[in-house]
């Protein structure tokens, strides 16, 4: 993560010799982003907590790890397309995953699945594009996910 | 990301309701010191884990996020959205996206008003099938909580996926045309 660190300090100094007052107003956004996302993810990382202790992660890596076949994948579908998690939230959440022996595969389906299908946000998109082509994008996006999905979990 | 709420303006309810799990955690975890709760204890520690962890990058990334919202432009490439056909009008769209961020929902309102510019059906479904995997500030976290490779292989994975979608969706328009409309409500105003 030092890649991180320095690749921000240095924009920061570019930014701030280039143009202080934008750079003030870029920090200040980030700010008001991370304080819109704080309580999703203090929520997420409460829960994670949480269901780690209930689900050892021996038991998680049963259900969703790299053995784990076509259920693995239809459960983090399913949360993928129902959950209304903030992206900013929902990595930190992957990454907890990840180190716990969820797949990557598995992981490629949920991050997918909860940027594209929205079976909650279908009454909106529904009102933008109409309701028979809304189910068919949510249903493409999904079956989408899932080819997506498996070919990661082929590669990684 | 475009939520206009002012700094330091604390509504109260509001963040008893958006917090309200996170407290009830604080007190058990309190509970669970004070009453000798082991497993609770143990939660805690793992909790403490988990925060330290993102407070050790988070602010990093927010930081690269905001700068990066605030520098480039995206009035600019709006501007040549929808205008043309074919491979560059797809090429602008994929831009736009890729400076955005934010949840699909907020997706919407951009995709009636490329179609309202007069972008071509294939375009607006490219727009929303992109929307999942080349927002550079969700790629900025996807890289560095699920590392390069990963994230290479997905975009590389998602773009011809979503463009088949888009092409799919693309050939329904035209056996069935249809309006897409920005509902009365503007409460789903584009935001760009």
């Amino acid at each position: 993560m030092k890649v991180l660190a320095v690749a921000t300090i240095l924009s920061l100094a570019v930014s701030l010799v280039v143009d202080r007052r934008k750079t003030i107003e870029g920090v200040r956004r980030a700010a008001r982003m991370f304080l819109n996302v704080l309580p999703s993810l203090l929520t997420v990382l409460v829960l994670v907590a949480v269901f780690l202790a209930l689900v050892p992660p021996e038991r998680l890596e049963k259900i969703l790890g790299i053995g784990s076949g076509p259920t693995g994948y239809a459960l983090a579908a399913a949360i993928g397309s129902i959950a209304l998690i903030p992206g900013f939230a929902a990595y930190p959440l992957c990454g907890l995953l990840i180190q716990n022996g969820v797949s990557y595969g598995i992981i490629a389906v949920f991050i997918t699945t909860l940027m594209m299908v929205g079976v909650l946000t279908l009454p909106v998109e529904s009102k933008f594009f109409g309701l028979r082509i809304a189910l068919w994008r949510n249903l493409l996006s999904l079956a989408g996910a899932l080819l997506i999905g498996f070919i990661m979990g082929i590669f990684l | 990301m475009n939520d206009k709420k002012p700094l330091g303006r604390w509504n109260w309810r509001s963040m008893v309701v958006q917090y309200g799990l996170s407290l009830l955690f604080l007190v058990f975890i309190a509970w669970s010191h004070t009453f000798g709760f082991v497993p609770g204890q143990a939660i805690g520690r793992s909790f403490t884990l988990f925060v330290l962890e993102m407070a050790a990058f988070l602010p990093f990334m927010f930081v690269l996020v905001g700068l990066f919202d605030i520098w480039v432009p995206k009035e600019k490439v709006m501007r040549h959205v929808g205008k043309g056909s074919g491979i560059l009008g797809t090429m602008w769209v994929i831009l736009l996206v890729m400076l955005q961020a934010g949840p699909l929902s907020g997706a919407f309102p951009v995709a009636a008003m490329l179609w309202k510019k007069g972008c071509t059906p294939f375009n607006v479904f490219v727009y929303l099938g992109a929307f999942s995997a080349l927002k550079i500030p969700m790629l900025t976290f996807e890289v560095g909580f699920l590392g390069w490779k990963f994230s290479l292989l997905r975009t590389l994975f998602s773009l011809p996926v979503f463009i088949l979608i888009a092409a799919v969706i693309d050939r329904s328009f035209r056996a069935a045309p249809f309006v897409m409309k920005q509902p009365e409500q503007s409460n789903y105003k584009a935001t760009i």
